[in-house]
């Protein structure tokens, strides 16, 4: 499972570089949508994977000995998806603000505070 | 229990709440805004005594002990960053009165800047990894919407740069996060402290220390990554401006310290040395940038980039004497770059404009504003007897002491940049004669006089803390020396926050 998460987690990373690359501002929310999601999950594997455990120890059950997931990942994703819930739809209400005021969907046309 | 611990995060957190619920009236918004602030300075400095008087001060969130439940921590370095964030809300909370416009007061600014004070507070007290991640998110949460309050272009722009940039440090911090779990099997953050030490595959830590390097110094606005914060911080209106200088990357700057000398403290010479390297470029690049410019706030922005150098200079060197340089500068440096947004503010609303070439005469029409300027422009620039004369002497003395004669240089002539740079805002805003020709057109929006009595208030409050610091260096240093020292001793943290090991 972990090799497989692997792979699959630095495809999401590289995907999501590759589109916050790009110019169109859409685009780079989309790649920051990707990338928050691939740290969630890097968390997930990290910490090991169990599967088919809760993360709860049954009742009458051996704390030590029984197999059960750990909970802590758990509540440490949950936290970021909501985090980054809130902070994606700020960037998305941003964008479309942006698009009205600037009225082009080009990076490279935002460059007045630049110098 | 010591609720002093958890007061300057509440403190915030329920005045914006009250804000909230006050939504339709300004007044009693403003009123909330003042008094929030005054109790979270108050607090503050009660935190101060207590740290002081007892070393640590903890409390163990919900009652679960240390390394299980989430800890707040005060040490000296967070007692002072804390009493800084009381002293800079309130003088900002003060300034906002008269500068924050209709527009802005009833879409939220004054729960926005209670929140952002919330996610600071946050960040300075906790002791918790991954709880630090939760208030820097607070923080940038309050300080995106406060970013673009008003909806300019500008703003927008602005602001999709530092969105960008400050949501791709939180992924690369969220990242280490879960890797150091992985690795250590633990968040509290003097419990991986104690945990590292006993980790024999040395690189995984070195990796894990450069991800946290990256993600902080785009926090901190360190080189390369900091053309998020010129970009961005001329843009909202002075008030907020002022807030985010003295204060979000001032947080990346504690988040440094506190990691890079708790937890990363194994291979020094790898990491500090690319920090030292950090530092150096981060001061060229800023001060540098700072020359090129003619819009007040934008020099002040480049130069919030240089001083962080300074800063992380002191973390980089990493001796005793470095560290004290480091933790001063900080102390002093948000005192006077806050002061100089909010006379870049003064000057604004009495001219109507922040371009350097089409102002002037300032000085002869308003004399005290002259002073004024001169006291915070002065000690950025490092001239003696204001705070940033001690500050600077510190950290090159330490460096010379040390033996790394190009930051000593680097150093030294930065100092001269900076004085160069504010001698140009002080010749073209204040003692030029105002530009004839086009100067008819110019007029400030009209400002009466008690308004303007209650923008000078917070600058006259803050550069007297200045001149206080000036004048008072030695009892500062002692503070900054117990602080660097806590600092140097992370198996007090560890003690403290744990217990005594067997």
């Amino acid at each position: 499972m972990e090799p497989i998460m692997a792979v699959v987690i630095g495809v999401i990373y590289a995907a999501a570089i590759y589109m916050m690359l790009r110019r169109s501002i859409v685009k780079l929310v989309i790649g920051l949508i990707l990338i928050s999601n691939a740290a969630n999950l890097l968390i997930f594997a990290t910490a090991g994977m169990t599967r088919d455990a809760p993360p709860l120890i049954p009742m009458n059950g051996d704390p030590l000995g029984d197999v059960i997931a750990d909970p802590l990942p758990q509540a440490l994703v949950l936290t970021a998806i909501v985090i980054a819930f809130g902070v994606l739809s700020f960037a998305v209400v941003l964008i479309r603000r942006a698009c009205q005021i600037v009225g082009v969907d080009d990076l490279d046309q935002m460059k007045e505070n630049d110098t | 229990m010591s609720p002093e611990v958890a007061l300057p995060i509440l403190i915030p957190l329920m005045a914006g709440a009250l804000s909230m619920a006050f939504w339709r009236s300004r007044l009693m918004q403003r009123l909330i805004g003042v008094a929030g602030t005054a109790a979270l300075l108050g607090t503050s400095i009660w935190l101060f005594v207590s740290v002081q008087a007892q070393g640590y001060v903890i409390m163990n969130a919900g009652g679960w002990a240390a390394p299980f439940g989430i800890t707040l921590v005060a040490d000296l370095l967070s007692a002072i960053m804390v009493v800084l964030t009381g002293i800079i809300g309130f003088a900002v909370a003060v300034y906002s009165l008269p500068t924050i416009g209709r527009g802005h007061e009833t879409f939220g600014y004054y729960p926005l800047m209670h929140l952002l004070l919330a996610g600071v507070a946050g960040a300075f007290l906790t002791g918790d990894i991954f709880n630090l991640y939760v208030w820097f998110e607070v923080m940038l949460l309050a300080s995106f919407a406060l970013l673009i309050l008003g909806g300019e272009r500008a703003q927008m722009e602005g602001a999709i740069k530092y969105v960008t940039l400050n949501l791709l440090s939180s992924v690369i911090f969220l990242s280490a996060v879960g890797l150091l779990y992985g690795t250590l099997g633990t968040l509290n953050m003097a419990d991986i402290a104690r945990r590292v030490a006993l980790v024999e595959d040395k690189t995984l830590i070195d990796v894990l220390a450069v991800m946290f390097m990256i993600s902080f110094g785009i926090k901190a606005a360190a080189f390369p990554l900091f053309f998020w914060l010129p970009a961005a911080y001329h843009t909202p209106p002075v008030a907020v401006s002022a807030l985010f200088a003295g204060l979000l990357t001032k947080v990346g700057v504690y988040a440094l310290f506190r990691v890079f000398t708790l937890i990363f403290n194994q291979s020094v010479d790898y990491t500090h040395d690319i920090l030292l390297w950090v530092a150096g470029l981060t001061m060229l690049t800023g001060v540098l940038g700072a020359a090129a410019q003619f819009e007040f706030r934008r020099i002040l922005s480049f130069h919030i980039v240089s001083q962080i150098g300074y800063m992380l200079m002191g973390l980089a060197l990493f001796t005793p004497l470095a560290l004290v340089g480091g933790v001063f500068y900080i102390l002093h440096h948000i005192i006077v770059k806050t002061n100089l947004f909010l006379i870049s503010g003064v000057v604004y609303r009495l001219k109507g404009t922040h371009d350097l070439k089409r102002l002037g005469g300032v000085y002869k029409a308003w004399p005290l504003l002259g002073v004024l300027f001169l006291i915070p422009a002065l000690s950025l620039a490092g001239v003696p007897p204001l705070s940033g004369f001690f500050a600077k002497f510190v950290l090159i003395r330490a460096s010379i002491e040390a033996g790394h004669i190009t930051i000593t240089v680097v150093a030294l002539l930065v100092g001269l940049l900076t004085l160069y740079s504010m001698t140009k805002i002080w010749a073209e805003v204040f003692w030029k004669a105002s530009p004839e020709n086009k100067g008819a057109a110019l007029r400030g929006t009209p400002l009466s006089q008690r308004h303007l009595w209650l923008m000078l208030l917070p600058i006259v409050g803050l550069a007297g803390c200045t001149v206080f610091i000036g004048l008072n260096g030695q009892l500062l240093y002692d503070v900054a020396e117990a602080s660097a020292a806590q600092l140097l001793d992370p198996q007090g943290y560890i003690d403290a926050v744990l217990g005594e090991q067997p």
